[in-house]
């Protein structure tokens, strides 16, 4: 089935990942991460041993779904292309800004649109940094901005990433060697045959709709349109039903339990390097796994930089916290973007803007 | 007829290059891209703005001439 050529069945599709998110969460991912493609590369690479913080490690099958499920339609459909060759180290550092600004917020563009359906008002604010660092990217865009071709591979090379997702799967289900955490959101999670059946499911779905939370908002702004922008309405609404059913709708800054704070300046600053950044890499770190599965190799680079930013957000304490209450005292701890963390913000929104600005296509130049 | 090469550019670009090309095009132009989602997107902007798009299949590549 093509999503991609009518509004309607594009809905379809954010109605079915939706489904697929809700779902998840209901049967024990934490409620309104439930699909959260940053947070859950950051528990992989805690899993993977990249960094040590205990309450994040788990090597999320959702993801391995993600790729496969990608890299299976995509060979299906005969859209699988190896490709390789623009810019690969450039895309890497984006890849790292990303996840560094989804961590300051705590979370990537699709669990931006997840907590705005669960009430959560620092996500709508983040939003205005979001549709912020979109706009600044398509400025950069309009002004030549290009990372240059990608050429045609080995048909191998582009295999390389989702193999490397079926050996965490083995790892996962037939070793003890992966860390796996015992409290905090790592150890909330789905069953794993229901986590990896929703991630290729919603692996197959983004492929075929082309699902992009940057691509949603840049195409309004570049091109007036509103198709990418149709799929996250389709989400949207599901996961508000969904929230509003389950009693997990909760209007209000500060609230308590769900992985979030409420410093707004950090919120707006952390999604708009998210948003900047991945308009310069093409696409949102869910697109960047989707096209990592189809074959090509710079947005697998890319991947590797989200593992290796989340495994620096940890290891030099750039992520934020989360406002929570103390199990002993009851009082309410406010979550606070670190100082590290803001201070990598702002290096990472000065590289953006020494990217977006200095690389230009051949004719722009 | 004009030639845009869109070949291995990541996405907007295509579509950037194609509308632009229009915008100065007098007769029809045509479009090389390499990744079928991008075909895809040069068909539907062509349709959109009400023109039409024909689009062959060379090797792994596309080409779309827009009219």
């Amino acid at each position: 089935m093509n999503f991609a050529d009518s509004k309607k069945k594009l809905a379809v599709a954010g109605v079915i990942c939706g489904l697929v998110a809700a779902c998840l969460a209901y049967f024990g991912n934490p409620a309104n991460m439930a699909f959260c493609i940053a947070c859950f590369i950051r528990d992989m690479a805690g899993s993977l041993g990249m960094h040590q913080a205990a309450v994040v490690q788990y090597a999320r099958p959702e993801i391995i779904g993600l790729v496969l499920g990608a890299f299976i339609i995509s060979i299906a459909t005969k859209e699988y292309r190896s490709t390789a060759g623009s810019s690969p180290m450039i895309r890497f550092v984006l890849g790292m800004i990303i996840m560094i600004g989804s961590l300051v917020f705590l979370g990537c563009p699709l669990r931006m649109v997840i907590r705005m359906s669960a009430g959560d008002l620092n996500a709508w604010v983040a939003l205005i940094g979001f549709v912020g660092g979109v706009a600044t990217g398509a400025f950069a865009l309009k002004k030549g901005f290009s990372l240059g071709r990608a050429h045609e591979t080995n048909k191998a090379n582009g295999a390389v990433l989702p193999a490397l997702m079926v050996a965490v799967l083995i790892l996962l289900t037939c070793t003890s060697l992966l860390k796996f955490s015992e409290a905090g959101p790592g150890s909330m999670h789905a069953p794993i045959i229901m986590s990896l059946i929703g991630g290729l499911i919603f692996g197959a779905v983004a492929q075929k709709s082309r699902m992009c939370f940057a691509g949603g908002i840049r195409d309004v702004i570049l091109m007036k349109n509103f198709d990418l922008l149709t799929i996250i309405g389709g989400l949207f609404v599901v996961m508000l039903v969904f929230n509003v059913a389950t009693g997990k709708f909760v209007v209000g800054f500060n609230t308590p339990g769900i992985i979030a704070h409420s410093e707004h300046l950090w919120n707006i600053l952390g999604m708009y390097a998210v948003g900047f950044a991945a308009v310069l890499a093409g696409g949102c770190p869910l697109r960047q796994l989707i096209l990592a599965g189809q074959g090509s190799s710079d947005s697998a680079v890319t991947v590797m930089g989200l593992f290796v930013g989340a495994a620096l957000c940890h290891n030099l304490g750039l992520a934020s916290s989360g406002t929570a209450v103390n199990a002993e005292t009851k009082e309410l701890v406010l979550g606070a973007a670190s100082a590290n963390g803001k201070i990598a913000v702002i290096i990472c929104i000065v590289v953006l803007f020494i990217i977006g600005f200095t690389c230009k296509r051949e004719s722009a130049k | 007829m004009k030639e845009v090469d869109a070949r291995g550019l990541s996405c907007p670009e295509p579509l950037m290059m194609t509308a632009d090309a229009l915008k100065n095009a007098d007769g029809p132009i045509k479009v090389l891209v390499s990744e079928p989602h991008q075909k895809t997107n040069v068909e539907k902007f062509a349709k959109d703005r009400g023109k039409k798009a024909t689009t062959t299949q060379k090797g792994s590549e596309f080409e779309i001439v827009i009219e």
